[in-house]
């Protein structure tokens, strides 16, 4: 069934706020679930909804149901840092994000939703000549796919973020020089999830909440049939795990192992300031940045905790370590007050770029080893329900099969802001 | 923040160590194995909700190589010992 979507625009509120808002319809809708479907996406993430949204409007496939363990946007879509950016080294990765770029440019129109978006520029400041190097070489590639990076000397840097006043000649890490992205932004979390559901659901499909896959299930001839659930059986001839964390969880259900390890990233937010800080500031040797949201809040990315984790909450050593690191290059931050504190766990794979494949059972995709996941959501949607629709990748995410790891043919990435 | 029990030094925090990434088997023969065997042992570490045995360096006190047995939920750890 396919509903007509309510059309938001500053005409309606008008409308809707002269009948004091009673008339609003509901943003997605909640059908019963049923036995069958053409498609499983397992994950109402970012991943999961936009694929079902791709799948939909590009491949006209819309019997499929997106199941979904907690509520609609509880999951790792809202514990990130909302960082988008396409400045990454390989020449794998970095079309793929210089499109997901693109894609979320054009978002807040396409999905009728406002997404917030807000350009920022990314200024990363260099503190040791292996960074500095390791921007250089990333810059030459990505020079070929329209990507920025753009030098600038540490004078430029401090007119550019005033409150950066650490970091000077006679500090443990003296700043060396900045390299400036373009391209960066920003974005209202909440609304990506709720945007790609309200589409998606308007298209005709159907989004579950708190409907947990407990168990893959195979049919008699090896094949996925299904996913079992506490509300029931649910059958279709394909399944798509997009379950950031725990998708070694449940391949492991029908005996399949991955190149995953699941690991805990660090963030947190402080009390909202007036503006100061305009653009996203990365501090890739201290392992720490940062950026303000509209609200005023600055909101801090930390690294991840040492070793394979499964928790969502922060560790002391972890957030102790982020604030020392922050406060060398911000001392004027030692005042600020930290309000609220969150985890969230990403499965990493071997050489640290995603993984969107087919696997060795048949109709079984994964969508998973997303580290800086939130910035790959469109383009990673967009070809997650590609392989869903039609059986092959498309071109942007070719790269990303399991078959590279059968072939040890590595895409080794390091693009990750925090990795050290 | 993990307290690691360090056979040498006893109850550390996690700030004086460094990590070095899962336990493995000794490396194999390459040409032993399956290439299916060989892929699995270069690049499937186990990732349970549960406990893995990890290498954990303790880098700023006695130096020494540990390997810890930590559950990747609670985060509580089993045994500490030198070596593999």
């Amino acid at each position: 069934m396919v509903s007509v979507m309510q059309r938001y625009s500053a005409l309606s509120l008008l409308r809707h706020a002269l009948n004091g808002h009673r008339n609003w319809q509901a943003a997605w809708r909640s059908p019963p679930l049923r036995d069958r479907y053409s498609a499983i996406i397992v994950g109402a993430g970012g991943h999961g909804l936009a694929a079902a949204y791709y799948l939909a409007k590009e491949h006209g496939i819309t019997d499929v149901a997106v199941l979904e363990a907690g509520w609609l946007g509880g999951g790792n879509v809202a514990r990130n840092t909302v960082t988008v950016r396409s400045n990454y080294m390989r020449d794998e990765s970095i079309p793929f994000y210089v499109r997901s770029v693109d894609l979320y440019d054009g978002l807040t129109r396409d999905l009728n939703f406002n997404l917030m978006q807000s350009k920022r520029t990314m200024i990363d400041v260099l503190q040791t000549w292996g960074m500095v190097r390791d921007r250089r070489r990333r810059r030459l590639i990505m020079d070929i796919y329209g990507s920025t990076y753009q030098d600038i000397s540490v004078d430029e840097l401090r007119r550019r973020v005033p409150l950066l006043t650490g970091g000077g000649p006679d500090s443990r890490l003296p700043i060396l020089g900045a390299a400036v992205h373009t391209d960066a932004s920003v974005n209202r979390h909440d609304a990506v999830a709720w945007g790609y559901a309200r589409a998606a659901d308007a298209l005709g499909v159907e989004i579950h909440q708190k409907t947990p896959v407990t168990q893959l299930l195979r049919g008699p001839d090896g094949a996925i049939s299904g996913v079992e659930t506490p509300r029931g059986t649910v059958r279709a001839p394909i399944v798509a795990l997009a379950v950031s964390g725990h998708t070694t969880t449940l391949t492991e259900t029908v005996g399949l192992r991955l190149p995953l390890r699941t690991i805990n990233l660090t963030a947190f937010v402080s009390e909202p300031v007036k503006p100061a800080l305009d653009v996203i500031v990365n501090c890739p040797d201290l392992g720490v940045y940062l950026s303000q949201s509209d609200k005023g809040e600055m909101v801090i990315g930390g690294a991840p905790d040492l070793g394979q984790s499964f928790r969502r909450d922060i560790k002391q050593g972890v957030f102790e370590h982020t604030v020392a690191m922050l406060l060398e290059l911000f001392p004027a931050f030692r005042r600020l007050k930290l309000l609220r504190q969150w985890g969230g766990h990403l499965d990493m794979a071997h050489d640290a770029s995603p993984i969107v494949s087919k696997t060795d059972i048949p109709g079984l995709i994964v969508s998973a080893g997303w580290w800086g996941g939130y910035k790959a959501i469109p383009a990673g949607g967009a070809g997650l329900a590609h392989l869903i629709a039609t059986g092959r990748p498309d071109p942007l995410t070719a790269p990303f099969g399991l078959n590279r790891f059968r072939h040890l043919d590595y895409v080794v990435e390091t693009g990750t802001t925090t990795a050290r | 923040m993990l307290l690691i029990d360090c056979p040498f030094c006893g109850k550390r925090t996690e700030s004086e160590f460094a990590y070095g990434g899962p336990a493995l088997a000794p490396r194999p023969d390459p040409a032993a194995l399956t290439d299916a065997e060989w892929v699995d042992w270069l690049t499937v570490p186990p990732n349970p909700l549960g406990w893995v045995e990890e290498r954990w360096w303790h880098a700023r006190g006695c130096g020494a190589w540990l390997t810890l047995r930590r559950h990747t939920v609670t985060h509580e750890i089993a045994e500490v010992r030198h070596g593999r």
